[in-house]
């Protein structure tokens, strides 16, 4: 029992946690025929609270047949919650002493917390760059009708080549982004 | 009652999503050096998992589910350039942010406030999509 406990807090292994992710495809499609994926939510929050006089046409439809993923979402904040406060980890995320390295010149420190205090505190700069961050994902994952989960991982493993494709754009974008943007906005 | 195998299965993924630390912006951009195996290994054996459990599934098609709905493998929708551009803008996003939509609906179970400011930003994006989506290339 004290083992079990112990590996609730600990970080799991990529192995442990990589075919707990690749099992959600079959999971959803055996409880109710679903795609596992997650942004679509983002689309029926709009939905659900897009005001009467801006009717806009995308987010006119009835957003309750999509309940189940709504209560997917719920639990992936719920599952947050279990994992990040009840069982949290007390030690820093385990990143490579050379990654530490390179954040140091950045400016960055790595402290406890998944995001850095640096860019990511309550300043003014900070939620500016979260918030437009943010907008490039709502946007992006709806254009591409999918985001990590149901590219990466539901339609590679179905084997479509549309995700393949959408994989491609999200890795280019992501190299582009951590590689001469990033760096720049700790200055 | 009929969501609650939903409840679980999300709950499962936000707590994989943080004991990973693949909700980590740490781990991304460590992702995007090249500097650990980890999220690689993470994506990878997901992959591989999901694609055999996928063939295993197809033996079991039209059968029905938990909700009685035939089971079959779900097909994405057709396009031809918003794949690739979709994906690029939301790379970009993720590039500084070091959040997909996964890790940002975790954290906010965390309490992560920098995660909420995220969310803000998706739902605005997501919207500003859902205006602009006629003159965009499919």
């Amino acid at each position: 029992m004290d083992t079990f406990f112990r590996c609730l807090h600990a970080p799991w292994p990529w192995y442990v946690a990589g075919p707990i992710i690749g099992l959600m495809v079959p999971l959803m499609i055996w409880i109710g025929n679903r795609s596992f994926g997650i942004s679509s939510n983002l689309r029926h929050l709009c939905a659900i609270s897009q005001p009467p006089s801006i009717r806009v046409e995308f987010f006119k439809y009835n957003w309750r047949e999509h309940n189940w993923s709504l209560i997917f979402a719920l639990g992936a904040v719920l599952g947050g919650f279990l994992a990040g406060v009840v069982f949290a980890n007390p030690d820093p995320v385990q990143i490579s002493a050379a990654f530490i390295g390179l954040l140091d010149n950045w400016g960055v420190h790595l402290g406890q917390g998944f995001l850095p205090p640096e860019l990511f505190g309550l300043s003014w700069h900070g939620i500016v760059i979260m918030f437009a961050g943010g907008v490039l994902v709502g946007f992006g994952t709806r254009y591409a009708s999918g985001c990590t989960s149901g590219h990466a991982i539901t339609g590679l493993s179905t084997l479509q080549l549309q995700s393949l494709q959408a994989v491609f754009g999200i890795f280019a974008g992501g190299l582009i982004a951590a590689h001469f943007i990033t760096p720049y906005l700790f200055r | 009652m009929r969501y609650i195998p939903y409840l679980f299965a999300g709950t499962l993924f936000g707590f994989t999503l943080v004991k990973s630390e693949a909700a980590s912006w740490y781990r991304i951009m460590e992702m995007f050096y090249f500097q650990s195996f980890h999220m690689y290994g993470i994506l990878m054996s997901a992959i591989v998992t999901g694609v055999i459990a996928v063939q295993i599934m197809k033996r079991f098609a039209g059968r029905a589910s938990l909700e009685g709905t035939p089971m079959e493998i779900p097909a994405k929708e057709k396009g031809r350039y918003k794949f690739v551009l979709g994906g690029l803008i939301f790379g970009l996003g993720w590039g500084i942010i070091g959040l997909c939509p996964g890790p940002i609906f975790a954290l906010v179970g965390m309490g992560s406030v920098g995660a909420l400011v995220a969310l803000a930003g998706a739902l605005h994006g997501t919207w500003l999509y859902g205006v602009l989506r006629n003159h965009l290339p499919d």
